[in-house]
């Protein structure tokens, strides 16, 4: 370990905790038990329906073409360094289709 | 009587019939009653991964989101009835799916809504309050090893992933094309994700390794010369992430 580095840490370390505010920041919430965000069972689409359990097509290339409400295409990206593809809108795909309806 | 297996395979599988000899109590076929319970649990599980996968969600739209969240649990069930963790492998399956490969950065992002759901559940620890760390300052810091919050998360991305984060939660700005760190702490219970400054990576990585301060400042001054250690440390800090010093040799 280089003696500039030590100090440089301890300096790190000194000019954090000043610049940290004064108030103890714990205990401002308590924890509330029983509330999570994912995994409700209830079947929202309604009792006694069977429209996304029973459809043929698992997923059709071309809903695509019926771009809602994503930012994919708002959130226009220009090209990385690498070459990579930027963020461009969606387009139609030609697989997935349903066989004759 | 059908299996189990039998019973789960077809609950899957719409192109399956209903499990012979399943009847509906008056002596039919459980056919269409057996869709509704088909249906049930097609729409539960995308409705866990649409919530568990907002930014994702967000991203595509709800329909193509719904039409990728159905093969996907289809492929995937959940292994535990813990829905929390429900969807661990969507990054990988986004990752490998080809009507999607457009979209480079998408698994990335999903990694990022799964590190937040992570975070969130993760167990509760006591930070050193600042005065405490002030006290262990008088030995020799660069020795010291930092123990760090359960809750605290890192994603490295080679695309601007806080910035698609900020654009679909915050408001914030269109991206800029830029690789992008991710830290997530949860000062409070909450998590927050931060972009982590060039080197932010590199040293926090270190202290999760168990590397000593000392160490881990070289190896981030190294990848990056002008790392700016004492913002670093403000920020964990701030937002309770250091839980444990260790300051002996």
């Amino acid at each position: 370990m280089k003696p500039t580095n030590k100090a440089l840490i301890a300096t790190a370390f000194a000019t954090a905790l000043i610049s940290m505010p004064h108030t103890a920041a714990a205990a401002e919430k308590e924890k509330c038990y029983g509330v999570s965000m994912a995994g409700e069972n209830d079947c929202a689409a309604g009792p006694g329906t069977t429209c996304a359990g029973t459809s043929k097509v698992n997923y059709q290339g071309n809903a695509w073409t019926l771009v809602d409400a994503g930012t994919c295409t708002t959130m226009m990206l220009p090209a990385m360094e690498n070459g990579e593809a930027r963020m461009g809108s969606l387009e139609p795909l030609e697989r997935d289709l349903p066989m004759n309806g | 009587m059908s299996t189990q297996t039998d019973f789960r395979m077809a609950l899957l599988d719409p192109d399956r019939p209903a499990p012979p000899n399943l009847q509906d109590g008056r002596g039919g076929a459980a056919g269409r009653r057996f869709a509704v319970y088909r249906n049930n649990v097609a729409v539960s599980l995308g409705e866990a991964l649409e919530t568990g996968f907002p930014t994702v969600a967000k991203l595509l739209g709800e329909q193509n989101f719904r039409g990728i969240a159905a093969l996907f649990l289809r492929a995937t069930p959940p292994q535990s009835p813990l829905m929390m963790t429900y969807g661990s492998g969507f990054a990988d399956f986004l990752a490998g799916f080809a009507p999607v490969q457009h979209l480079g950065y998408l698994a990335d992002v999903a990694r990022l809504d799964y590190a937040m759901r992570l975070s969130y559940h993760a167990a509760d620890a006591q930070a050193l309050a600042p005065e405490a760390l002030q006290t262990l300052m008088s030995g020799d810091l660069s020795v010291a090893r930092l123990t760090l919050a359960p809750a605290l998360r890192l994603i490295r991305s080679d695309w601007p992933l806080h910035a698609i984060w900020r654009f679909n939660h915050d408001d914030g700005p269109a991206p800029a094309p830029r690789a992008e760190a991710v830290l997530i702490t949860r000062p409070e219970f909450d998590p927050v994700p931060w972009v982590l400054p060039p080197g932010g990576a590199v040293f926090i990585t270190a202290i999760l390794n168990g590397a000593t301060l000392g160490d881990a400042f070289e190896a981030a001054s190294t990848d990056t010369p002008e790392f700016d250690l004492s913002a670093l440390l403000a920020l964990l800090i701030q937002d309770q992430c250091i839980t444990g010093m260790e300051s002996q040799t």
